[in-house]
This record gives structure tokens, C-alpha cells and sequence, in this order.
């Protein structure tokens, strides 16, 4: 990994005085050692005119691969495997940011003792990062450098392979920096940007990194326009600590434009801003519409199939009418976020009773399963393959046959009133289908005809007059069950003793037909 | 049956006491009168659970009164135990409390064996002598042997009510010291039989179809001059024109010894009406009893002594056999109880009545997991279909169908057409038992958790829990339909790291090993570099149907990546795929040389780019795109450098330059992989096996024989899909021909090929201490590791700490693999049911996620 710094000058002001700025003397190559590998600092031009000092990180992908042991193992082969295949040795990520950070420590921090008023003022300079990983793309790469007062940001993207043009670009670019900036500002841009586009860093984010953060954005972070994406990624998506940094970079931004100091301005964020009325999430809405049809069915043991990270699982146990609730999911990893979400190992012991996580396949049956009053399966089926959805059918209607089962799906009609959702594509790229409101109301129809299930429909979310509701429900209810309501209601209504007759009347055929028949 | 022994004037006689062989035998006595002395002469200490001992366990003190209900706790959780693993057990502990011995029976009953009671009703004074003789007894008040002696007076008469089916009272010294326990085998228990038998199905009174079906199965009036048994199924009687006849008949043949018997609900409530209940004339039961109006009241009499004398079940042939009417789950085999006859007879039901008003049969057979064949009658169906090893074999005569028996070992259907519709059914005949469209559901316990799975060829193979459940989110949500996913192939261990300078690997160290393990004679195969995929070709959709009981639109067959993924997202280019594969091996000839109408084979699928274009674009391209962007700018930097004049650059330019050359040499490596394709053109598919058909596994077919196969396929293969794969044969003890094998690896690899994989000539090979040999080990390419190691894993200092690799565990998965799936494709050949078939092939899927080196 490479990068060049360059810079113009006139005998008054010669260009090699970037040598002083940096620290490093332009006749001499040196290194130095940093955790990774090896940094080099040499000069391949140093005239008054133009002088141009390289950064040159020589990475030991050997080590880097021994070193990364014991993280990620037993994940996926694929990208275990792309360890040793690794482009860290070539493209400018955060290890070159550390290298920098680590070479131009001084510079970094705008300090120069033999000539601190050339370092406080702006210099010509052209930066030069040629294998730049960006993700987001040139575009990204122009909004991140574009707001801070360079010149010129040239972002040329590189083909993944000459050899096979139709595998389009990589995700590198070619980047040259052209403007009058102080050299500190400049590195302090490199030194948090480069690990920015590329989204990923090769430590682990501790609490300490958004003092980083906070010092090298000093003055040009609190008012980036993307300010967000940066803090998120640079703290690599931790959001406690993406939190606190956008905290006390709002502090700052506030404390700016009254002109005041930072202490002076805390405790004083409104926090109003928060309480504005937002539209309510559809899957808030789906949560909503399901409980509602849960207490319609009179169901107190609820199975939630395909729990996910048991956002509807927690909904439920707030409820007390619903005295158990399990849920299944077939990742071991969902599963273990929804416990965190419940907090299920700090749970009181009554609580903790009515809970239950487990993984399970709507593929096979599961004994586990069976004697419940209803079960959901909420945005589930349409990550099966069409094939393989007989086997859950017979799984749940089947096999588990729960007196009450909800089953809610996109409905597809609805897309192009998504605005974010290029047309014909489908709301999650894992969904092997997305229904109309006519296939899902015939696939459902036939389920309960051949399981021996009524069902009605709901539609959860506005329910638009032409493209329908963006989520579409059907409540399947056991026939029997069905029956025997239709009958309690006749019941009520008819004369006691006409009543009882036909309850013998009904009680007398299935007892006799169970034994007798063959 | 109580026994007591009239023992006039204290002279004592042998007593034999009957104990059913698979029972719950309660000792009953107070304390002091010997029940532990007796256990011990009697039965097994193994068999024998004291709750003296159990107190111990939870109290340090056998006598510890206070711990009594803990240690029952332990006593009844142990005898739980054994008698759920089909043994008997000896409770020892006083018993003469009603409630401690309601508790066992209810424990008896609930694994369904026999409670049978033994008491030793002893004076007090022997007993008070025992106990005096016993220091830690010594002081024990005289009153609780009183106590007990007079609960224990006040039990003796109730103890059949209880529950107990036999009792057994000593009543004296003598009388114990003369006992004889003897072990009796249970009524189901035939395992000594071995047949052959002949298993007939539901008769219903049609004794017109059954003398036919009994001379179709060589039957001369009754009788086999083979000696084969038939074994009825029940149901003899009711709706059909003839049931007396067919009583006769069949009373005749189990009187005979040529045939057994096991009673039908049918029967069942027939003998009830003998016996002068009241019973609804329903479901044809008025026919018979019209019937047997016109015969004699003797007859009648010993129709209900027959029915009376059956036994609800058989366990036949060493246990491999099981035989009732309406099917029984493995718990329920040679056990004793209520609910197992009522099983046995009537079968399992939801609870639920269907449209008709009868009852939903809960579909057992699909639960069924157990070793033993069931074979039974009772649900008609239009055609018998094997479910987890269960076998219905009413086909409804009756109703017009047909008469079924199945001849056993054999397992071969014979039956005869039904003469006419002799009653309308209630409902029509089912097509489908419940599920059964669905594909015979497999259950979650059959792959969850950890498992032992047995495989014939390397024992027992453990798959841990969490990597089952690794492989239950990747089967459940991306592989093909079970029913298709018949087998996944094994990971290949790589040869041993070589030390020849510039290769990690290298063939001598394949063949050395090979030769160390005793095989003499190896092929080398080209390996080819795509991706691995898996092609079950059937002959055509019907066949498909039949044997893998798929339905999708037109599906013939399946193709599948390692982890079982579906190798094209759109099936009609699967359907495209199989179309070729299907009429190369029909121009072959494979179909008919191998007796066969589906054909599964292992290969390898090209170009690389072609599935992994996702992993070559974000992983290798990326490599090559970074390095070929970076090494220009900072070579030109330090060229000017040097040529400034700047000292002590010149290694690290020459570095940049190696670097930039390895660089170029990755790029390389991965585009001789790639190359552009247009639906099928361009695709190659190269099978290097062929791994099962109908009723074969072909795994262990030598490697000359099956490559002559492969080689027709390419022949016949008219459109250029099929690739052959190169070989050499080379002997492991012969220097030049060793020579000759490096080289060959040498040229292919040289001209950019993978590498090769070098198998053991005969395919299934064990070494000389008789373990299962690798099937493979592979030897990969100089450039081609590139790929897998980095672009500058050639440089020296690289290299040598690359060579700090360990193979032990790759090895060791490679076999595992290698047994289970080996393992499947034998279960698969001898028609065991699915979830054996895919326990297997899920353990394989489960092994993959154990966390290995992914480079070897």
C-alpha cells in the first residue's frame, strides 16, 4: 500500500520544505516498524520546484493471516479462505491509515518547530492514494472530500480485470487530491477517511477510538454533511459508541455557532427534537395487527415461527394474557441476539417461565411443536424456495396444527408504491418470491381446504384502493375449533334441553366410528 | 393367578415361580424377612434396584427413614430406566404399603410391562432374628415389624386388584429356601421364528380371494410343502360374503402350525358379541353374526376360544419382524399392556373425525424410526408403499381392491384382485396417508442435537450439536428437497507438505503414503478446477416420481452443489443439464448395463466463474485489481528515488518488482479458471464417478472400471457439456513409474492446471491394520495455490511457516466424511427409508462446519 504527497514551491518558498513539515529528510530513505509490516518514507522527487514524499507500507500477509487466528473461526470456508487472499498488502486501508498516523505523528498534530508558520498555513498539495478501497464508490469518495476544501477530487474507478470487461469496476479507486490545505489538516482527512471507505478495520473498535475520532475531526467533522456515515463507520457501526461521538459532535457543532465553549452548551440539547411524529414502521404496524388477531383468537400459548431476533417475541411477553410464548428460528445466531434482546439470562425466574428460544426447521417436523392454541409465522414463508413449502405446510398445519395460525407476507402489488425499491425488485434480497394479494389468497385457500383450516385475510398497513396493503395476513383457524364455535353460538341461542340433545347427538357418532371402523 | 403352595406339616417341595422375562418384579415383605438374600439368589444384582441402596445414594445412610421419599425418587427414575431399555427389574424395599406398590405398578404400566409380585410372608420372630443379626439393624423397635407384617396381611388379598398380574406368596422359611424363579418368555415373543413367512392382509369374510391368494403363494390346503408360515394380520371377518369359511380356514391353519394369527378390531369385538355383550351391529359385524347363524353352536364356541387365545402382536425373526393390525410404534414392540393391544387393534387417532365422520388415523408409520419391519393391515389403501420401514397391507378386497401378502425375507408383493365390490366403503379409499404427498416428512429429532450416526464401514461417527445445528439453517433454508439430496460428497484431505524447495505440495509424498498404507497400484486424475457438483439423473419424470417420490413440474432429477445448494437458480437449466447427462447415458448404454432407471454422479462443473463469481469478483479479482493498481505508481517512486541518488533503496525496489510479478502470476492463476459462458455454452461438466443406481452403490467400484464407464459418457455426449478427465496409473513401488507420475503432475500443472488427485486403484481400500484407507488425497498445483495462499506464498520465508500445516484433523474429517457418505449411498441402494438417507447426508453437511484450516 502507497500513497504520495507532493507539493510546488519557489526558491522563497522551497518546495522541499515539506521534508521539514514532515519530519523526514528528503535524501534519505528510512524505515520503520509498525505492528503490520514494515513502512518506508522516501522522497521519488525533492527540488524546490516540486517535492514528492512516498509512503510505502510493506504488509506481511503471512503474519497478518496467523495473527487474525482464533477470530472468525468456523465461519464461513469462503471468506476464511480469502484471508491469505487478502488485498491488505496493496490497497490503502487502516493499516496504512495506523502507518501514517504512526510515520507523520508530528505533522499529523500540525506541530513544527523549525518552521511553525509554514505548517499553520496552507500549502499547494496534491495527494496521491493510487489503490484506494472505496465502498460507496467514486461518488462516495467526492462527498467525503468534496466538503473540505480541496481544489479538485478525482476519483477514477479501477476494472476488477482488463481481462474480463464485463465484470465492470472494483471496488478501488485511483485518487489524486489537488488543493491549498495545511499539510495537518490534510493527513488528518487521510487518517480517518481511508478506514472510512474502506468500512472495515483490522482492530477492534474500543471506547478510546472516538477521542480519536473526535481529535483528528477536529474542525471539520461536527459540520461534514456526512457526518453520520463517518462516525458510524469509523467507530465500525458500534452504535453505542457512534452514539456518544454524534453526542458530543453535536455539542460542538451547537457550542460553534453560539460561539461558546463545549461545557457551557451541555445539558442543553433540546430534546423536543426527538418527540416530532413519525409515520409508524410497518413492522410495528405487522406487530400490532398480529396481536390484535392473537386476542381475537383467544390464544394464550403462542409459538412465533421464524422468531428472528425476537422483536414479536418481547412484544408478546408484555402482554400478560399470553402465558407462554415460544421462539423458533433456524439461526443459532438470531437466536442468541433475541435472548440479548429479552435479556433472558437476567430475567426473574416467573417471567423467564413464560419464554422459551429454540431452534427449530419448518422443514421437518418437530414434535416440540404440537398442543398450541396458535402460532405466527410472520414475514417467513418467502424466504423458503416455492419446492420446499409443502414441507412447511405439513410441518405446521399438519403436523404442529395449532387451533389458530397467522401467516403474514408482502404483498408484491405494493412495491411500486416504494418509493427506495427499484421496480421488480423484491423488498429483501433473501425472498424467493413475493405474492400478489390473489396468490397468496389461493395458496392459503388451498392449504386450509387440504388441512382442514378456515381462513380469512387481513391487511396490515394502509390499505391502498388499487396495489392493496404493503403486508397481507390470512388467519387460518382450525375447522374443528370453527365448528364448535358455530355450535357453542347455536347453542346459546337454542333451548337448553335442544342443547343437550345435540351435544349427545354430536358426542355419540365419533365415539362409536373410532372403534368400529377399519 | 395367585400361586400359594399347600404345605401341609412344614414338608417342603420345588416351587417353580413363573416370572415373565420382561417385567417389574416387586418384592413384598417386612423388614427383616429376607428379600434381599432372595433377590440376590434369584435375579441378577444388576436387576436388582433396593431402595436400602438408594437412600445411601441421596443420605450416606441406608437407614435414613427421612431420605425415603428422595431415594424412591432415584429407585423409581433407575427401574424407569431399565424398563425402558426392554429390562427386567427387581424392586427391593418392603412394599407393604398399597401406595408404594400403586406407585410401581403405574411405573409398570407406563413403560407397558408386567407387574408381578413376589411376597415373603415370614413369621415376626424370623424376621426379628434376621434383623438382630444385622448390627445396623439391631436396635429397630418391634413394632415396625409388626407394623409391617400387619399391613402386610391386609395387602395379600388385593394384590391382583392392584394390579398385579402375578403373585407369588412364600409363607415360609422353607417355602423361600424352595422357590425356583423361571424366566418365561412373553406371549408376543417369536423371535425364534424365522419363517419364511407369508403375511396376509385384511380379509373381511372374502374367502373366495383368500384361498386364491393362499394357492398363488403355493399353499395346498393350508399347508406349505415348503413349510413356509403364513402370518394373518387380522381382520378376518365382517362385511364379506363368507367369514365362518374363513374362520374355518384360518383356525384350521394356526392349529396346524402353518400359520399365526393376530386379532383385528374386527375380531376383537366379534368375540366380545360371543361372549354375550352388547355391541353395536355396525361396520358389517351383522353379516358375520347372520353367518354364523347357520353354523354350529360348537363352532361358535370355538371361534370364541380362538379369538380369546390371540395374542395383539408377534415379534418374529430375531426381532427384524413385527406383526399386528394396525401397526405399532418401536416402543410398543413385545411389550405388555393395555394400550399396546389397544394400539395394536385399533391403531392411533388425532382425535379428530373427518368429513365421512370417521376418525383421523394419526399417521404413525411417518413417525416410525425403529429397526424392525412393521407389517400390518387395518387403514385400506389402494397400493401397499413401504413408510419407514412399515408396510400396510390392506389393499381393501372388500371394497373391490385387491388381497395383499408380502412374502418375508424376500419382501416380495403377491396378491390377487378382489372377486368384486362386496361392501361400500364409508369413504374412499385414500391415495395419500396424511403427510405422505408431502414426502414422507422427516422429523427434526432424526438430525437435531448430537447424534451418532453408525456407519458400516468406520463404526460409529458423533456429530456434535452445534455444528448439526450449523447444518440445520444451511438444509433447511438453501438445499434441494431432501427427497433429491441423496448424498454430498467428502472433503479430500491434501497430500502431506512436501520440502522440496518452491512447492508446498508436491505427488511424492501421495505416493509414498499410499505405499506405506500397502497399496500398490494408484490412478492420478486430473483435477479439475470448477466447482464440485452432484447430478441425480433419472430416466425420466415418472421415474423420478416413483423412486424419489418428487413432484414438481417435470423435475427429473436434481444438481447440487457440495452443501447441497441447487448448482442453478432456475430449474429449467438443471432440467437442460440432466436432458444431456440423461441422453449420454442412454447412448451408452448405462441405463440398461446397470439395470437402472436413475443414475447419480459426482463431478465437477466449469467454469470456476460460473458459481463463484460473487467470491472471484469481491475476493481474488479485488487482489489482483489492488495490486495492479498499486505496484506501478510506487515502483516508478522508488526507481526516480534510486536514480536520484537515494541511498539504500535498491532491495526494496528489487522487492516491489518480485512482488509485482507474483502479482501478476495470482491474476493469472484465477483467469485460466474463467471464461465466458451463454447459458449452457461454455459450461463443462467433467464426472469423475459414478456413485449409485437402482439398487447399487457404485462408490466401491474400482477407479479402471468406472473411469471406462465415464469415458463412454463423454463419447456419447453429442453437445460438448461432458469433459473427460485425464489419468495415469501409477504402481507405488516402482521407481520409474513414480517418476513418471511426478512428471505427468509436473506438464499438467506446468500448463496451468489444478493439480491432480491420486486414489487408491480400487476405490475402497483398508490399510494393513485393517482401517479405511483415504479415498484421495489431493495434490495441488504450484500456481494454482497461489489462489489459496496468496500471490506471494512462493517466497521463501512465506513458504517455510506455510509449512507449519497440520493434516491431522483434515484427515481425519476426510474419512468421516468419506463413511457417511458411503453410508448413504448404501442405505440409499437398499431402499431405507428417507430419514435414513438423510441422516447420513446431513451428518456430512454437520462435519463440514467443524472448524478445519479451510486452505487444506
Amino acid at each position: 500500500m502507497f500513497l504520495t504527497i507532493s507539493t510546488t514551491g519557489n526558491p522563497e518558498r522551497p518546495a522541499t520544505d515539506l521534508g521539514f513539515l514532515l519530519h523526514k529528510h528528503p535524501e534519505r530513505a528510512q524505515t520503520f516498524s509498525t505492528s503490520h509490516g514494515t513502512a518506508h518514507v522516501l522522497y521519488p522527487e525533492a527540488s524546490a520546484e516540486r517535492c514528492t514524499a512516498a509512503l510505502l507500507l510493506e504488509v506481511d500477509p503471512v503474519a497478518l493471516v496467523r495473527r487474525g487466528k482464533g477470530k472468525g473461526r468456523g465461519g464461513a470456508p469462503d471468506s476464511a479462505l480469502a484471508q491469505y487472499v487478502n488485498d491488505r498488502p496493496y490497497a490503502a486501508s487502516s493499516l496504512l491509515a495506523v502507518a501514517l498516523a504512526k510515520v507523520f505523528k508530528t505533522a499529523l498534530h500540525g506541530v513544527c518547530q523549525a518552521m511553525p508558520e509554514r505548517a499553520a498555513a496552507a500549502l499547494p498539495l496534491r495527494i496521491e492514494v493510487p489503490a484506494l478501497p472505496a465502498r460507496g464508490g467514486a461518488e462516495l469518495v467526492r462527498k467525503l472530500f468534496g466538503p473540505l476544501g480541496w481544489d479538485t477530487v478525482d476519483a477514477e474507478p479501477v476494472a476488477l480485470d482488463g481481462q474480463f470487461p464485463e465484470w465492470g469496476a472494483s471496488r478501488y479507486v485511483r485518487l489524486v487530491l489537488e488543493g491549498e490545505l495545511r499539510l495537518a489538516d490534510a493527513l488528518n482527512h487521510l487518517y480517518v477517511l481511508l478506514p472510512v471507505l474502506d468500512d472495515a478495520k483490522h482492530y477492534w473498535v474500543a471506547p478510546d477510538e472516538v477521542d480519536k475520532l473526535l481529535r483528528a475531526g477536529d474542525g471539520w467533522l461536527a459540520g461534514h454533511p456526512e457526518r453520520t456515515l463517518i462516525t458510524a463507520r469509523y467507530l465500525s457501526r458500534r452504535w453505542g459508541l457512534t452514539r456518544e461521538a454524534g453526542e458530543r459532535l453535536e455539542l460542538v457543532r451547537l457550542a460553534e455557532a453560539e460561539g461558546l465553549d463545549v461545557d457551557d452548551v451541555d445539558n442543553a440539547v433540546d430534546e423536543s427534537t426527538d418527540t416530532e411524529e413519525r409515520p409508524v414502521p410497518l413492522a410495528e404496524q405487522r406487530r400490532a395487527a398480529i396481536l390484535a388477531a392473537l386476542e381475537r383468537a383467544e390464544a394464550s400459548r403462542v409459538l412465533d415461527l421464524g422468531c428472528g431476533q425476537g422483536q414479536l417475541v418481547q412484544a408478546l411477553l408484555k402482554d400478560t394474557r399470553f402465558t407462554e410464548v415460544v421462539g423458533v428460528d433456524v439461526s443459532v445466531r438470531a437466536l442468541t441476539v433475541a435472548a440479548r434482546r429479552l435479556r433472558l439470562e437476567r430475567m426473574g425466574e416467573r417471567q423467564a417461565a413464560r419464554v422459551k428460544l429454540m431452534q427449530g426447521s419448518l422443514a421437518y417436523t418437530d414434535k416440540r411443536l404440537t398442543g398450541y392454541d396458535a402460532a405466527v409465522l410472520s414475514e417467513v414463508i418467502e424466504h423458503l424456495d416455492l419446492s420446499r413449502l409443502p414441507a412447511l405446510e405439513y410441518a405446521v398445519f399438519g403436523s404442529a396444527r395449532p387451533r389458530t395460525v397467522l401467516v403474514t407476507t408482502p404483498n408484491v402489488e405494493y412495491n411500486v408504491r416504494w418509493e427506495s425499491l427499484p421496480a421488480g425488485h423484491v423488498r429483501h434480497s433473501d425472498h424467493r418470491f413475493e405474492w400478489t394479494r390473489e396468490e397468496f389468497r389461493s395458496w392459503a385457500a388451498s392449504v386450509a381446504e387440504r388441512y382442514g383450516y378456515g381462513v380469512g385475510f387481513t391487511p396490515v398497513g394502509p390499505d391502498d384502493p388499487e396495489v392493496g396493503p404493503p403486508t397481507q395476513m390470512a388467519v387460518f383457524t382450525r375447522a374443528q375449533d370453527q365448528a364448535q364455535d358455530q355450535a357453542q353460538a347455536q347453542n346459546q341461542n337454542q333451548a337448553q334441553n335442544q342443547a343437550q340433545n345435540q351435544n349427545q347427538a354430536q358426542n355419540q357418532t365419533p365415539i362409536a366410528a373410532k372403534e368400529e371402523q377399519a | 393367578m395367585t400361586t400359594e403352595t399347600v404345605n401341609p406339616a412344614g414338608t417342603t417341595q420345588a416351587r417353580t415361580l413363573p416370572v415373565t422375562d420382561l417385567s417389574l418384579v416387586v418384592l413384598v415383605g417386612a423388614t427383616g424377612s429376607g428379600k434381599s438374600t432372595f433377590a440376590r439368589r434369584h435375579f441378577k444384582p444388576t436387576e436388582i434396584v433396593s431402595s436400602d441402596f438408594c437412600r445411601g445414594l441421596v443420605a450416606d445412610d441406608e437407614n435414613d427413614q427421612s431420605a425415603s421419599k428422595d431415594a424412591f425418587d432415584v429407585l423409581h427414575y433407575i427401574v424407569g430406566k431399565r424398563l425402558a431399555a426392554g429390562r427386567l427389574a427387581v424392586v427391593d424395599a418392603t412394599n407393604v404399603q398399597q401406595e408404594a406398590r400403586r406407585q410401581l405398578v403405574q411405573l409398570a404400566r407406563s413403560y407397558d410391562v408386567l407387574p408381578i409380585a413376589i411376597v415373603l410372608d415370614l413369621p415376626e420372630e424370623v424376621c426379628r432374628g434376621r434383623n438382630a443379626a444385622r448390627p445396623d439393624r439391631a436396635d429397630m423397635p418391634a413394632h415396625v415389624i409388626q407394623r409391617h407384617r400387619r399391613e402386610l396381611r391386609r395387602s395379600l388379598r388385593g394384590l391382583e386388584r392392584e394390579g398385579f398380574r402375578k403373585v407369588h406368596v412364600l409363607k415360609s422359611v422353607e417355602e423361600v429356601e424352595a422357590a425356583q424363579v423361571v424366566l418365561e418368555r412373553r406371549f408376543n415373543d417369536l423371535r425364534h421364528l424365522t419363517g419364511p413367512f407369508d403375511i396376509i392382509g385384511d380379509i373381511h369374510g372374502c374367502r373366495s380371494e383368500l384361498e386364491t391368494l393362499l394357492a398363488k403363494l403355493g399353499y395346498v390346503d393350508g399347508h406349505h410343502p415348503e413349510g413356509r408360515t403364513a402370518v394373518f394380520v387380522g381382520d378376518l371377518v365382517d362385511r364379506g360374503p363368507d367369514s365362518p369359511g374363513v374362520l374355518r380356514r384360518v383356525m384350521a391353519m394356526v392349529a396346524a402350525g402353518d400359520a399365526l394369527c393376530v386379532p383385528g378390531n374386527h375380531e376383537n369385538k366379534l368375540g366380545r358379541w360371543l361372549k354375550g355383550r352388547k355391541v353395536q351391529e355396525t361396520h358389517g359385524l351383522a353379516e358375520t353374526i347372520e353367518q354364523l347363524g347357520h353354523e354350529s353352536e360348537e363352532f361358535r364356541a370355538e371361534v370364541g376360544r380362538f379369538i380369546e387365545g390371540l395374542v395383539s402382536h408377534y415379534v418374529l425373526d430375531g426381532g427384524n419382524l413385527v406383526v399386528c393390525h394396525a401397526g405399532l410404534p418401536e416402543k410398543y414392540h413385545g411389550r405388555t399392556s393395555g394400550r399396546v393391544r389397544s394400539h395394536a387393534l385399533y391403531g392411533d387417532t388425532t382425535g379428530e373425525t373427518d368429513e365421512f365422520g370417521l376418525p383421523v388415523r394419526y399417521p404413525w408409520a411417518e413417525e416410525y424410526r425403529g429397526r424392525a419391519t412393521v407389517v400390518y393391515g387395518h387403514t385400506p389403501v389402494p397400493n401397499t408403499s413401504w413408510i419407514n420401514n412399515t408396510l400396510c397391507l390392506d389393499t381393501g378386497a372388500v371394497f373391490g381392491g385387491k388381497m395383499t401378502a408380502l412374502r418375508w425375507p424376500e419382501r416380495e408383493l403377491v396378491d390377487v384382485p378382489a372377486e368384486r365390490v362386496w361392501y361400500e366403503p364409508a369413504r374412499p379409499l385414500a391415495t395419500e396417508a396424511p403427510g405422505g404427498h408431502q414426502g414422507r416428512p422427516l422429523d427434526l429429532a432424526d438430525v437435531h442435537g448430537r447424534r451418532i450416526v453408525e456407519t458400516r464401514h468406520l463404526g460409529n461417527v458423533a456429530v456434535r450439536e452445534e455444528n448439526a445445528a450449523a447444518a440445520l439453517e444451511v438444509m433447511s433454508r438453501f438445499a434441494v428437497d431432501p427427497r433429491l439430496l441423496t448424498y454430498l460428497p467428502p472433503t479430500m484431505a491434501p497430500t502431506a507438505t512436501s520440502k522440496e524447495a518452491g512447492y508446498l505440495e508436491h505427488p511424492a509424498e501421495a505416493f509414498a503414503q499410499y505405499r506405506a498404507d500397502g497399496v500398490e497400484r494408484v490412478v492420478c486424475e486430473e483435477k479439475h478446477m470448477g466447482s464440485r457438483a452432484v447430478a441425480l439423473v433419472c430416466r425420466d419424470a415418472d421415474a423420478a416420481r416413483e423412486r424419489f417420490g418428487v413432484d414438481a413440474e417435470g423435475a427429473t432429477g436434481a444438481l447440487h452443489t457440495r452443501t447441497g445448494r441447487p448448482f442453478f437458480d432456475d430449474p429449467a437449466v438443471t432440467e437442460q443439464v440432466l436432458a444431456r447427462l440423461r441422453t449420454a447415458i442412454g447412448a451408452a448404454g448405462l441405463w440398461d448395463e446397470l439395470d437402472t432407471d436413475w443414475l447419480l454422479l459426482d463431478g465437477e462443473l466449469m467454469p470456476w466463474s460460473l458459481k463463484s463469481a460473487g467470491l472471484l469478483r469481491a475476493q481474488y479479482a479485488a487482489v489482483g485489481a489492488a495490486s495492479g493498481a498499486v505496484f506501478p505508481g510506487a515502483i516508478s517512486a522508488l526507481e526516480q528515488a534510486v536514480a536520484r541518488g537515494v541511498e539504500g533503496i535498491d532491495g526494496l525496489l528489487a522487492k516491489q518488482r518480485e512482488r509485482a510479478v507474483d502479482a501478476a502470476a495470482f491474476t493469472e492463476a484465477y483467469r485460466r479458471y474463467c471464461w465466458p459462458t451463454e447459458g449452457l455454452e461454455g459450461v463443462r461438466f467433467a464426472p469423475f464417478q459414478l456413485l449409485g443406481a437402482h439398487g447399487r452403490s457404485l462408490a466401491a467400484v474400482p477407479h479402471d472400471e468406472q473411469l471406462a464407464w465415464l469415458d463412454r459418457l463423454v463419447e456419447h455426449d453429442p453437445t460438448g457439456l461432458l469433459q473427460v478427465t485425464r489419468r495415469l496409473v501409477v504402481d507405488t513401488g516402482d521407481e520409474a513409474s513414480v517418476r513418471a507420475g511426478v512428471d505427468w503432475w509436473l506438464d499438467m500443472t506446468g500448463a496451468g492446471g489444478e493439480g491432480m488427485v491420486v486414489k487408491p486403484l480400487a476405490a475402497l481400500v483398508r490399510d494393513g491394520k485393517g482401517r479405511l484407507g483415504q479415498p484421495g488425497v489431493k495434490v495441488r498445483g504450484r500456481e494454482y495455490l497461489r489462489i489459496i495462499y496468496g500471490p506471494e506464498y512462493t517466497r521463501p520465508e512465506n513458504l517455510e511457516r506455510l509449512r507449519q500445516r497440520f493434516l491431522g484433523h483434515k484427515r481425519s474429517l476426510a474419512l468421516r466424511e468419506y463413511a457417511l457418505g458411503l453410508e448413504a449411498l448404501d442405505r440409499l441402494a437398499e431402499g431405507e427409508p428417507l430419514w435414513r438417507v438423510h441422516e447420513a447426508v446431513f451428518a456430512v453437511l454437520a462435519l463440514e462446519s467443524e472448524p478445519v484450516d479451510p486452505r487444506l
